[in-house]
């Protein structure tokens, strides 16, 4: 069989999978597809991103928001194959592109420790690097580890256009391995991991925009694209005013990064930013619930950068219900609740949930916010009066609860 | 500041800082101003010197690298010595512990000398530890309750002893958990340490003012306790 052949084969073998998985239930059937086909043919995905232009996305927080607003923007150009379903490892980017093979243009949501693979592999155009920050406490470490991988592999990358937020310390440090980076300013908001310089380990010294190693002078470069506000600067001198339906800084971040990087491809920012506004929510996270007595915004935070991103934008008169797990996904060390500013709750009606509610509740206590804890997050809602709800969950919590709350 | 006002020193929080340690900061200003006392957090950073004249100084957790920073910093900047020579109170966790010990060893081998505050030398040990760690105390009447994350075996020398034993988890890895020299104390409980073990922040504070605080209830921080100390029967 020629190589060419045997790709289409296992990808059919592959679609068979997953269609197969999909009526028996067994859970998502584009991963088990993508897995099929991988195990018959290991060069699958290079193939299957050859001859496309490929922009792939990546960071700690906003893949899946940064992939989507990317995929609207590029679908100004022409079909674009993308893993929306947050598969974001082989397995998963197979399968999108796989479901999609005569698109032009193809967005991945990369899990971080596998970009270093499925960058070689496809050789992308473009590559977003968001932000790196620790998704667990207990994994201390690694993520200074995961900058020393992507700075290697963005080395060996000549040919892909690196677009990376400068504001972010160890983000800029791995892209600044590239030939061609792409610098984004975006603003600095999150500073509870402590870093200290991924080059020399000296302590990093903010002053106004501007960061730098106070003992190596590793320092932010200056960016080309500049978010101020609602406003994107593009290197152009123009300026973009994004208004999007999402809320918050973070996503007018990812939005930015995603302008610069459809530029790169050949979207005009004006043009990505109108396709921007027409996302509303992203896998049910933002969406908005109508229960009997309540309608019920849904946030999820996955980490303690998320947090921060999260209780920003809660709307300032709305009851809250806070949700925390602890399981091996979501991290079992709590010392995190600490670096987030809970005291931003103060002066709502505030229910803690979720199965460490009790370590949510020490920490309000002294965060100096009242509230009251009902462990069982639908409970916590109904102990609210009539109207609307924020609802702010960690992963598993919000898992759950997505898969009880028929509405979603 | 004024007289009155308690200084917490909160050393280094932008490399010691890992397990939220600005909370035990935060807690032992709170617990203070609660019964009707001045405090504040005074956070001193790599770019001054530590000041001698705090009431009570704080390290928290660390990378290997920014241990290594901090204790150069902190041995180079005899503020914090002089203080504890004094009798202020010091409270170390993890990183901390370890740079207030004799010397310690990173995972990378290199041996690096700490403040000798506490008597004890700390070697990297087989295994990382990382779970909820609960010991009995020496110097408290009730459990200690906490997360530890560390890959260091500390031995302890005859100038210090242990401020507990290990009931369940790793601490210093021979059975004892943590170490104490007049004033100073080091541990491997963060979570962080005081907001978990509300006796343990007031004999810190009993220190500061000279004598022993009117106890303060507070439900949710009993809750935590029980749901945590249960871990040591369901093991
Ligand atoms: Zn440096």
């Amino acid at each position: 069989m020629s190589t060419r052949l045997r790709t289409r084969a296992s990808v059919a073998a592959g679609r068979l999978t997953a269609w197969f998985s999909r009526t028996a239930r067994l859970g998502r059937g584009g991963v088990i597809g993508g897995r099929v086909t991988l195990r018959l043919d290991p060069k699958a995905l290079r193939r299957l991103g050859q001859d496309r232009t490929v922009v792939i996305v990546t960071g700690t927080n906003g893949k899946t928001t940064t992939s989507l607003m990317l995929t609207r923007a590029l679908e100004a150009l022409a079909e674009v194959a993308h893993n929306g379903d947050g598969a974001n490892m082989p397995d998963g980017l197979v399968a999108a592109l796989a479901a999609r093979p005569d698109a032009p243009y193809a967005v991945l949501e990369v899990d971080e420790t596998y970009v270093p693979w499925v960058a070689e592999q496809v050789q992308p155009a473009a590559l977003v690097l968001l932000n790196l920050s620790r998704d667990q406490l207990d994994r201390v470490g690694e993520v200074r580890m995961m900058e020393r991988d992507l700075r290697a592999a963005f080395a060996g990358l000549s040919r892909t256009v690196v677009v990376a937020n400068c504001d972010d310390v160890l983000v800029t440090s791995a892209a600044a391995a590239a030939a061609r980076p792409v610098w984004v300013g975006t603003g600095r908001r999150w500073s509870g991991d402590s870093v200290s310089c991924p080059r020399c380990g000296g302590a990093i010294t903010h002053t106004d925009r501007e960061w730098r190693c106070a003992v190596c002078a590793f320092a932010r470069p200056e960016p080309t694209w500049t978010l101020d506000g609602d406003l994107v600067h593009t290197p152009g001198g123009r300026q973009v005013d994004l208004d999007l339906r999402l809320p918050g800084e973070a996503n007018r971040a990812n939005a930015a990064l995603a302008l610069a990087a459809a530029h790169c491809v050949g979207v005009p920012p004006h043009t990505a930013a109108a396709r921007l506004r027409t996302i509303t929510d992203i896998g049910g996270r933002y969406r908005t619930i109508r229960r009997t007595r309540h309608s019920v915004r849904l946030m999820l935070a996955k980490n303690p950068a998320g947090w921060a991103e999260t209780l920003r934008v809660l709307d300032e008169d709305t009851p809250v219900v806070v949700a925390v797990n602890a399981h091996e996904a979501d991290g079992r060390d709590l010392s995190w609740l600490w670096d987030v500013h809970f005291e931003r709750l103060r002066g709502r009606q505030v229910v803690v949930a979720g199965e460490r509610c009790a370590d949510l509740a020490v920490r309000l206590c002294y965060a100096e916010v009242p509230h009251w804890s009902e462990p069982d997050p639908v409970a916590a809602i109904d102990t609210l009066p009539p109207g609307g709800v924020e609802l702010v969950a960690n992963y598993t919590a919000f898992r759950d609860l997505v898969d009880r709350l028929p509405d979603v | 500041m004024s007289d009155s006002t308690v200084g917490i020193g909160l050393l280094l929080p932008e490399v010691l800082g890992t397990y939220g340690d600005s909370g035990n900061a935060q807690v032992l200003c709170k617990r203070l101003q609660w019964r009707g006392y001045d405090a504040e957090v005074v956070p001193v950073s790599l770019d001054s010197s530590v000041p001698s004249t705090l009431d009570l100084y704080l390290l928290g957790g660390g990378e290997d690298m920014a241990q290594v920073l901090a204790a150069d910093f902190l041995r180079n900047s005899p503020g914090l010595r002089s203080a504890a020579n004094a009798g202020r109170p010091v409270f170390g966790v993890c990183a901390g512990l370890q740079i207030l010990g004799n010397r310690f060893r990173g995972v990378d081998g290199v041996e690096h000398a700490g403040l000798g505050l506490l008597d004890l030398v700390t070697e990297p040990a087989q295994q990382r530890a990382v779970a909820e760690l609960i010991a009995e105390p020496n110097l408290l009447e009730t459990p200690l309750t906490g997360f530890e994350n560390h890959q260091g075996a500390s031995v302890l020398g005859p100038g210090s002893t242990p401020l507990g034993r290990v009931v369940r988890g790793t601490g210093n890895g021979d059975g004892t958990e943590g170490a104490v020299t007049d004033h100073v104390i080091g541990t491997y409980l963060h979570g962080p340490a005081l907001a978990r073990n509300p006796e343990l922040a007031d004999l810190l504070l009993s220190w500061v003012m000279g004598h022993a605080l009117k106890p303060l209830e507070l439900a949710e921080v009993d809750t935590l306790r029980s749901e945590r100390l249960a871990a040591r029967r369901a093991r």
